[in-house]
């Protein structure tokens, strides 16, 4: 067939082939572009200024393109270092005091050695819990408001300020509940430090609870409407539980941000150096007592806060891996 | 009639939850603002421009504060933007995809961890070794510009800059990395087949599109900055100065909170130091809102691109 | 001349489904030719194994060879980059650089490839590149406006106009009108026919009337079954595929029916 071709070509008197071997790029030597206007529909010709630095500059664009890609990757591996050695030495210094008393019994006073956060353990617990009963409900239920109940103005406000109040500093959350719980009942309180961290909670639930819900397909909205399961009884049985998992994931991100939150408990929850007495007393908190032993002079209670730290980063770090890694699942089950 | 009523009561009940965002937010605004009156009636605009910080005489002036919060803060953004955009464009340009995600799990982990973690190892890490090492060699080698006069301590402005950016790069590299991957593949087509290497492409076609949203993450990275607590508490040294090098312990806002809100109760000193909270959580709100619309815009562009211009042509 | 191009054997696939099989072909230089076949059958694929854009497609696989200019593209020792710049591409939806201004849109290429190049010069070839796409009299006043601005069938002028900047020896297109008015389909089949003395052209096009039109070769491209890798069926002369074909299903096809 192609030797159809060619003979039709050389009949149409088509312009003969350069022989293949032709060394590429070779252009006419002579330049024969025209100025513009003169008959330049016509003759339309290659100029060779654009071919006669090409080795040259060819050369440099793709070294700069490498120096790029290099440089890229350089920052990336950059990024982790940090991460590295932070991991490093939270373990390195930390493990060597990390056994079973220093998770179960109360610090001890300086000089003394031993002892542990059992206290700060148990109370970011407390807090923790006292955060998710005020912060899961109330942003599941926003989030439900956000993507069932589609009312664009009042969605678009609330979406916007709680993206909004994501990024306002926790010390500030924590200054506001100050002013709002501890100068109204003059107390200090793990209530108080329980509602300045579910406050931080919330538009993260919030915003997850949205997305999980939206990827819930109409037909199942429609089919339990349908059936005659009022509206409210399709969102809380059929939806909630179909995007449950999803939320639950909102939930542990949450939480893993939570968790390691000191700045809005320092004046909420305040710390304590005993077991927690009561809901409406202060609180120790791991992320506070790191902080207090960090900044004391003292170099056995450095090494129990570094010993916290690596309690603290073990939870951490296990709640946002494990939610991302179940939440990329679920995106792509979704998608 | 019992279907209804228990639709308007669960209606009822999500708006309720949703309304309270938004009165969470505004009543968040009227508490520090009603704090904060007494400062700011009595020291006014002086409040921003003065030095002087006297809980005994109870004259307050925020300026020590302000200049920390701030230069910290861009240095940060300093070290961490051009980081951030490299890593933004390894991940949603050039990485091999089987790398990407696990590469962009990694420098999420940054932002999991706790900031008094970060504090614990800039105390006892890295401080000693940025004054060891290369605080002496700027020292050494710049030392003629104010900006990198010694003495150095370690701990101080740069310190804190250094963890604060290590904070924020995940923040700034995640929304970036969103924006590039944003831009549709005809967009890049359109560089690749003029014959654009890949930085080219990169150039020409992805960073023009994604520079909404690469703004936005560098606001919302910004704000982090400015609201960060413990790490700087625990790293900038705590000096109420003004002093024009980067090696200088300094102060910045939150930290002065973090460590002398718990102390007092009542009267002039707390006023000020909510009224310095209430200029923080203005700050913060206002870098929020243009960040959030910057990385929207970006986000309709594409769509806007990616759908065919034209529709109406169409058969 | 250098615009003359082979496949030998080639084909593609992307993450693992085989697109394209075996396709050996000629493209005469200074000719249009267009590739015409049924939705799905690898022409798209094939234009763009031959200027070396199928392998950005995430797991893309290439086998056989392209032959232009003498060399395989697909040789180590060749660069992808300067491949595609000597032999340009037009897609199906018009993507001008949406932000730059009209004028950089057409320089664009330009810019890169030459290196320093003097405002006045890079004027000229802009002007130059903008009449050659018949688009000039439209855009005269709007040089500086950006390319996103313009109208869809200009849009998609700006995109040859820019393509042409760069002085390929073959523009390949891939549906360049599809998405367009007729008037805009009319101007850019004239531009097509006006250049095709200094450039090779291949279209991808499922508009037969078009392919009638414009080329003076066609190639039938046909996958025989969903998912079975799309194979060169026929080619030869435009003439002789539509009126005389020597393969049943190029009649088919060229008679309506099916695709």
């Amino acid at each position: 067939m192609s030797g159809r071709l060619r003979m039709q070509k050389e009949e149409d008197g088509a312009a003969e082939q350069t022989p293949r071997q032709a060394p590429p790029l070779t252009k006419p030597a002579v330049p024969s572009y025209q100025p513009a206007g003169k008959e330049m529909e016509n003759e339309i010709s290659r100029d060779s200024e654009l071919y006669s630095q090409s080795a040259v500059r060819r050369r440099s664009r793709k070294f700069r393109s490498r120096l790029a890609y290099c440089l890229c990757a350089l920052s990336t591996v950059i990024a982790m270092v940090p991460l590295v050695l932070i991991l490093f030495y939270v373990i390195y210094q930390g493990a060597g005091d990390l056994n079973l008393s220093f998770l179960t019994s109360l610090p001890k006073p300086v000089g003394e050695s031993g002892g542990g956060m059992g206290n700060a353990i148990a109370g970011s617990l407390i807090l923790i819990g006292i955060a998710a009963v005020i912060g899961v409900p109330l942003g599941v239920l926003a989030g439900t408001q956000l993507a069932e109940y589609r009312n664009p103005r009042l969605s678009c406000v609330v979406r916007l300020l709680s993206d909004i109040l994501s990024g306002v500093p926790s010390i500030i959350v924590g200054i506001f509940v100050y002013t709002l719980l501890v100068l109204t009942f003059k107390q200090f309180s793990a209530i108080a430090g329980g509602v300045a961290l579910g406050i931080l909670m919330l538009p993260t639930v919030a915003r997850t609870t949205e997305e999980m819900m939206r990827m819930v397909p109409d037909t199942l909205r429609e089919a339990s409407l349908a059936l005659g399961i009022p509206r409210w009884r399709t969102i809380t049985s059929v939806i909630i539980k179909t995007a449950g998992g999803g939320i639950m994931t909102g939930v542990m991100l949450a939480t893993a941000r939570i968790a390691g939150e000191t700045a809005p408990l320092l004046f909420t929850a305040l710390g304590s150096r005993t077991w927690p007495t009561g809901l409406d007393k202060p609180i120790a908190s791991l992320p506070v007592q790191i902080y207090q032993f960090a900044i004391s002079p003292f170099d056995e209670w450095h090494r129990q806060a570094w010993a916290g730290s690596l309690v603290l980063v073990l939870i951490v770090l296990f709640l946002s891996i494990g939610s991302k890694i179940f939440f990329g699942r679920k995106m792509k089950r979704a998608s | 009639m019992r279907r209804r009523l228990g639709d308007s009561i669960f209606a009822f009940v999500v708006f309720l939850a949703a309304f309270a965002v938004i009165a969470l937010m505004a009543l968040m605004v009227y508490e520090l603002l009603r704090q904060s009156l007494p400062s700011i009636e009595q020291f006014g605009a002086r409040f921003l421009i003065s030095r002087e910080w006297d809980p005994v005489n109870n004259v307050y002036g925020a300026l020590p504060y302000i200049y920390g919060t701030i230069v910290s803060s861009l240095l940060a953004l300093l070290m961490a933007v051009p980081l951030s955009l490299g890593i933004a464009i390894f991940l949603s340009q050039f990485a091999p995809r089987w790398l990407r995600s696990p590469l962009g799990l990694l420098v999420d982990l940054l932002a999991a961890i706790p900031s008094v973690v970060y504090g614990l190892w800039g105390i006892f890490v890295l401080a000693p070794f940025l004054g060891k090492t290369i605080e002496p060699f700027l020292a050494d080698h710049l030392g003629s510009i104010p900006v990198f006069r010694g003495p150095v301590y370690g701990v101080g402005l740069f310190a804190a800059s250094v963890v604060l950016a290590i904070m924020i790069t995940p923040t700034i590299s995640a929304i970036s990395r969103e924006a590039m991957l944003n831009v549709s593949r005809d967009q890049k087509e359109a560089a690749q087949a003029l014959g654009a290497t890949p930085w080219e492409t990169v150039r020409m076609s992805v960073l023009p599109l994604a520079r909404p949203g690469i703004i936005g993450a560098v606001i919302l990275g910004l704000g982090r900055a400015l609201g960060e607590t413990m790490a700087v508490t625990m790293l900038i040294g705590n000096v109420r100065q003004l002093n024009a090098s980067i090696f200088a312990p300094a102060y910045s806002i939150a930290s002065v909170i973090a460590n002398e809100f718990a102390e007092v109760t009542e009267g002039p000193h707390m006023a000020a130091l909510v009224e310095m909270a209430l200029i923080l959580l203005f700050i913060t709100l206002l870098l929020n809102l243009l960040a959030r619309l910057l990385v929207q815009r970006t986000g309709n562009r594409a769509a806007r691109l990616k759908g065919r211009p034209f529709a109406k042509n169409r058969p | 001349m250098a615009g003359y191009i082979a496949t030998n054997n080639l084909g593609a696939s992307f993450g693992g489904v085989q697109a394209i099989e075996n396709i050996t072909f000629e493209i005469p230089a200074n000719k249009v030719t267009a590739i015409i076949g049924p939705s799905g059958c690898g022409k798209s694929t094939f234009l763009r194994c031959l200027t070396r854009m199928h392998e950005l497609v995430p797991g893309a696989r290439i086998s056989g060879e392209v032959v232009w200019d003498g060399k395989n593209i697909y040789a180590s020792e060749m660069d992808a980059t300067e491949v595609r710049r000597g032999i340009g591409m037009v897609f199906q939806k018009p993507n001008p650089f949406p932000l730059m201004s009209v004028a950089d849109n057409v320089s664009a290429g330009l810019r890169l490839a030459a290196g320093r190049m003097s405002k006045a010069r890079i004027a000229e070839i802009v002007e130059r590149s903008l009449k050659l796409a018949a688009l000039w009299d439209e855009v005269r006043n709007k040089l500086h406006k950006p390319g996103g601005s313009l109208s869809g069938g200009q849009q998609q002028r700006l995109c040859i106009a820019r393509a042409l900047a760069v002085q390929p020896d073959v523009i390949l297109m891939d549906e360049p009108c599809s998405a367009l008015d007729p008037a805009s389909t009319q101007k850019i089949e004239d531009t097509i026919d006006k250049l095709k003395k200094s450039y090779t052209f291949v279209i991808v096009t499922h508009n037969m009337q078009q392919a009638a039109r414009v080329s003076d070769f066609s190639g039938f491209m046909l996958s025989q079954e969903m998912g079975e890798p799309g194979r060169m069926i026929e080619y030869g002369p435009t003439n002789k595929i539509f009126t005389t074909p020597e393969r049943k299903e190029t009649e088919n096809y060229i008679t309506g029916r099916f695709g």
